[in-house]
């Protein structure tokens, strides 16, 4: 897989973003390549910068520094309808629907078909289509967003960012509120779409998840780049760079765990 | 289970939704949908009736045709005005300074037409241009300085009452010319009754026509009609037959202003552009959740400058109506309680005070409640002090009805 991407041409690529928040700098010199039909993952600790880095990606901040190319051009995102616009869609971590609206509204929000008279029909057999490709139970796209589910609201999400057809999905936590069987259902949903040839950049503390979907696992740390890995690496090796450290919480724990039985035995 | 012998309508194939199909089934909706605190219409048709009964038995005037048409003039004033509000409201935002705004403009028009003497729509025109303005003003101080509109259009309406007040000068009020077509607008012009007879079968036969071509469109994809034909015909039926009554009985009388006309028409394309257009669609997102509106590349300090420049320029309009009701501008125009008849109107009408909920047809409602109530207190012989003192009850009534409504509708699932 390695060779075929180091041929084609990356969707998306970073060199040296920076980012600050006056004295903090909460992200430095960030790289980042995307190659179509990839799952890149980005894992960090809290405050490593990840959720900066969507919201760069995405055009609600903007970068203090550094380079940002889509498609091989170079590219300035200063608001989150000019991302939209290139082909890069978010699922941010907090869903960002309107609650007061229903389904299909908040599938097309922003993106209304025949804008001076709403084609309520069209949209919403595209909506009953699209939620149906991603297997979706929702009951109704006429009821209020407030009715549904954490699941079915992230679905939702999920799919109102496939409507614009984009080139790149952005997933914030997309499991952080899931049960089991909505968990592998978004994990299903990722797969999906990057056999559709999209880039999908997933960012989750589930090591179990991001180990299960990810092509290539991009660790931040301190808001710098902190090695790139694979899901066959170990789980040490990552969890050190995530940490910063060999002799971390998570060493220490499980070392702890093996003592009493090897006690034992 | 056999294989069902055609496929399910798209919408149709979750086997947990229960789906109201008939005349009974949307009864049946409409009685969950009020229970869970979408109260819709409901309060303003209680309302409606409780204040009618009261003041009737009171005085039986308050229902002779005539008082009603007297209603609908001076209706349409706050109405325009309470438009405007119901725009602002439904971003989660408020204009405290509309009723100063409809003063202001009643004294520039006053000013241009009778003291400088030129051409009325000129006059319009400015005032207009100075309620856009105002807007313009309250957006940016929103969007720049993140200036709370509660606060930036109380300074408003103090500013703009000095204004009005320097405009008009020391001798405190222009009479306007009463031949002019200006104050015959405001004061006498009705429509002809075969005019008003088809205005009054107009929506019924257009609720019918769009109805049936939605089903027909509707169906070609697959998606199913819920209520069907027989809800439709009932629909229309019923709204046909109540214009149709009122029409007839305010015909009895002087008949129906073109003033009202004026302010329906506006309240109709108010509502068309705020549920049928992507604009519409960009407010109702932004009072319900700015951040998500923005992220989907929504421009939330375009909408807000759209919303609050339309506020004030109908503020204006409205203020323009009732000097030419009155035939003057004075210094008391806009001032007491407009302001407050004008949102306590908005709200009355179903419009939420906590953004993202609302109607245009909730100004035509709710000031229609509004103005009753006001007309029969006039009636009865109250003094301003009284009838001060019972419609602030009013409005607060109305705010409670609509945070009791919220609380509901969130522990129903329903936003």
């Amino acid at each position: 897989m390695a060779e075929s991407q180091s041929s084609a041409q990356p969707i998306l690529k970073l060199r040296g973003v920076s980012k600050q928040f006056g004295a903090v700098q909460a992200l430095e010199d960030i790289e980042l390549d995307v190659y179509p039909g990839e799952v890149v993952a980005l894992v960090g600790d809290n405050g490593a910068g990840k959720s900066t880095l969507v919201k760069v990606l995405a055009g609600v901040h903007q970068p203090s520094s550094g380079m940002i190319e889509f498609m091989g051009k170079p590219v300035s995102m200063d608001s989150p309808g000019k991302a939209i616009e290139l082909g890069i869609a978010t699922v941010f971590q907090d869903l960002a629907l309107c609650e007061n609206l229903d389904v299909v509204a908040n599938l097309f929000l922003g993106q209304e078909l025949s804008p001076w008279a709403l084609d309520e029909v069209q949209m919403e057999v595209q909506a009953w289509t699209l939620l149906r490709e991603l297997s979706a139970r929702i009951p109704s796209v006429r009821e209020p967003i407030a009715s549904l589910s954490g699941g079915q609201r992230q679905t939702v999400a999920i799919a109102r960012s496939l409507l614009t057809n984009p080139r790149i999905i952005m997933l914030d936590e997309p499991t952080a509120a899931l049960g089991v069987a909505q968990t592998a259902e978004v994990l299903n949903l990722i797969e999906r779409v990057r056999d559709r040839d999209l880039g999908v950049i997933l960012i989750s503390h589930n090591m179990e998840d991001v180990r299960a979907v990810a092509d290539r696992i991009v660790v931040l740390r301190l808001g710098r780049n902190n090695g790139v890995f694979t899901a066959a690496d170990s789980n040490s090796d990552l969890i050190a760079a995530i940490t910063g450290a060999t002799e971390n919480a998570v060493s220490r724990r499980q070392a702890r765990k093996l003592e009493p039985a090897g006690d034992l035995t | 289970m056999t294989q069902p012998n055609s496929q399910p309508a798209l919408d149709r194939s979750d086997s947990r939704v229960r789906h109201d199909e008939d005349l009974l089934g949307a009864i049946r909706g409409f009685i969950d949908r009020v229970r869970s605190g979408d109260l819709g219409m409901l309060p303003v048709i209680v309302g409606l009736v409780l204040i009618a009964t009261v003041f009737w038995s009171l005085n039986p005037v308050f229902l002779a045709p005539n008082n009603l048409a007297n209603l609908l003039f001076d209706a349409a004033a706050v109405g325009c005005i309470s438009l405007g509000i119901v725009c602002v409201l439904i971003l989660g935002e408020i204009d405290l300074s509309v009723g100063s705004m409809s003063g202001l403009a009643s004294a520039i028009l006053g000013v241009i037409w009778v003291k400088i003497g030129l051409p009325v729509p000129l006059a319009i025109l400015v005032a207009l241009a100075a309620g856009a303005f105002m807007g313009l003003v309250y957006a940016t101080l929103l969007n720049r300085f993140g200036m709370p509109s509660f606060v930036s259009t109380l300074a408003g309406l103090l500013a703009m009452l000095g204004l009005q007040l320097y405009l008009l000068g020391s001798t405190g009020s222009i009479n306007l010319p009463y031949a002019s077509v200006m104050v015959r607008f405001g004061q006498i012009y009705v429509m002809p009754a075969w005019f008003s007879y088809l205005l009054a079968i107009a929506p019924g036969a257009l609720m019918l026509w769009l109805g049936i071509d939605r089903m027909r469109r509707r169906a070609a994809v697959n998606l199913s009609n819920p209520g069907g034909m027989s809800v439709l015909l009932a629909k229309s039926g019923i709204l046909t037959v109540l214009l149709l009554v009122a029409v007839h009985y305010l015909n009895q009388g002087r008949g129906i202003p073109w003033m009202f006309g004026l302010f329906v028409a506006l309240v109709v394309g108010m509502n068309y552009a705020l549920t049928r257009t992507k604009w519409g669609r960009a407010m109702f997102a932004v009072g319900g959740n700015r951040e998500a509106a923005r992220r989907s590349g929504i421009d939330v300090h375009r909408i807000r400058i759209s919303a609050f420049m339309l506020c004030s320029t109908l503020a204006a309009l409205g203020g323009m109506l009732a000097a030419s009701r009155l035939a003057s501008s004075s210094q008391q125009a806009g001032t007491g309680d407009v302001n407050l008849n004008a949102i306590a109107a908005a709200v009355i009408g179903g419009t939420s005070l906590f953004g993202g909920r609302g109607s245009a047809w909730s100004a035509l409602l709710g000031v229609i409640v509004i103005q009753a109530i006001s007309n029969g207190l006039t009636l009865l012989n109250l003094s301003s002090s009284l009838r001060y003192m019972i419609t602030g009850a009013v409005l607060a009534v109305a705010v409670i009805v609509d945070s009791l409504a919220r609380q509901s509708r969130a522990s129903h699932g329903r936003a």
